[in-house]
């Protein structure tokens, strides 16, 4: 159990969105951009990392009986936290991401690493499993995003991509675009393993 | 007995440790946010207002409009916008309940005489793509010059003047009903809104 594998898992083979099919709330309500997509992803990396510090540092010290009561509270500091340095500092992502910050408290990828890697490992490990299974969040929201901000609005990251006589597809933006662009990378992620084996 | 002591101490320490955490943030965070806050008004302000030189923030009437379903009173602000001291315009925010999905918040600015300087939409959740146009310039830009006078405040389908937006009549309607009752509620109460314009420079 090397810290490179547990950070690595996060990205592929253990994929929060595509393979745990873990926090799919925000994964689909966010994403009508790349840069949303993004934002959303690097606020749930932070408190992720940061909870499974906490938890896997309190580990020996929380009894079991009140382990989940203790998470949640750890887990909406710091997503209390993330809410007024973004309104502080990123006003503009603050208003496109709204209610979908405090939420992040019931995101259940973030309490699911808590109480079944944080709470029985030790620090480093916990530190990698966080950051590598935040940073595989991010980058599957990040393209979850770019794919309905390409064919919806014919932009990625805000710059027009295929020039202004495209007709912007505004289904991908509307949530059952949220829903094909998800099952249609699932599904190319699948297509992919299938080969490799 | 000792175990029940021992989950709620380290409950309470858990839970203590965060408050004090939250605490500092929100100091350090307190101020920033306000500015932010600050800022997106009054970038707003300076998008609908004619031109002015003061800070319209802080330039402002409270006047009653109504009551609400609990019997308080709903005030509305007026930001008044100042060229050298002398008044240039007022803005203001109303806010259409009929919208295609929620409210929309529309600021909107007129100079003294009660004509459109321009209109803002500060939020709204139409539908990306089609009500979501009444953000775009060409709409917004239709309002600049219009008063209760000179113009039939309907959308076109509805035999106004109004262009409204291919594919979304609901929300152009929404937003021209609210700018057109928020005009009729200048011109009612015009004098209180200029009231002490000339004394009360920045």
């Amino acid at each position: 159990m090397t810290l490179n594998k547990e950070f690595r898992k996060g990205f592929w083979r253990e994929n929060a969105v595509f393979r745990l099919l873990l926090g799919l709330c925000p994964a689909l309500a966010v994403t009508t951009s790349a840069e949303n997509g993004l934002g959303m992803g690097l606020a749930t990396t932070f408190v992720l990392v940061c909870s499974n510090i906490v938890v896997s540092s309190l580990r020996k010290v929380i009894p079991a009986k009140v382990r989940i009561p203790s998470f949640i509270v750890v887990i909406a500091s710091f997503v209390t936290v993330v809410q007024l340095c973004m309104e502080a500092y990123f006003y503009d992502l603050y208003k496109a991401l709204g209610i979908f910050i405090p939420l992040i408290v019931v995101n259940c990828l973030i309490l699911g690493r808590a109480e079944a890697f944080a709470s029985r490992n030790r620090l480093f490990p916990a530190v990698a499993d966080g950051v590598g299974m935040g940073l595989g969040f991010t980058l599957a929201l990040f393209v979850l995003g770019a794919v309905r901000e390409l064919f919806g609005s014919g932009t990625l990251l805000g710059y027009a991509v295929f020039g202004s006589g495209y007709q912007p597809l505004i289904l991908m933006i509307l949530p059952p675009g949220a829903f094909i662009a998800m099952g249609l990378l699932l599904a190319a992620m699948n297509l992919i393993d299938t080969n490799r084996n | 007995m000792n175990s029940m002591l021992r989950l709620v101490l380290v409950l309470t320490l858990i839970t203590a440790g965060a408050g004090l955490i939250l605490s500092l943030v929100e100091t350090v965070t307190r101020e920033p946010i306000a500015e932010q806050r600050r800022l997106a008004t009054l970038r707003a302000l300076k998008a609908v207002l004619p031109p002015a030189n003061n800070s319209p923030d802080g330039d402002t009437v409270q006047l009653v409009t109504g009551q609400d379903k609990r019997g308080r009173d709903v005030a509305r602000t007026f930001f008044r916008g100042r060229q050298d001291g002398e008044l240039s315009g007022v803005a203001f925010k109303v806010v259409a309940p009929d919208g295609y999905s929620g409210n929309i918040t529309v600021m909107v600015g007129v100079n003294p005489q009660g004509t459109v300087s321009g209109i803002e939409i500060l939020s709204h959740n139409e539908t990306p793509g089609l009500g979501d146009k009444i953000t775009l310039p060409v709409f917004k830009g239709i309002f600049v010059g219009k008063n209760l006078d000179n113009a039939d405040w309907r959308v076109k389908k509805d035999g106004g003047e109004f262009d409204q937006i291919t594919g979304a009549t609901i929300s152009p309607r929404a937003v021209v009903g609210a700018v057109h009752n928020g005009l009729e509620f200048f011109r009612e109460h015009g004098s209180e809104i200029l009231a002490n314009a000339e004394g009360g420079g920045p």
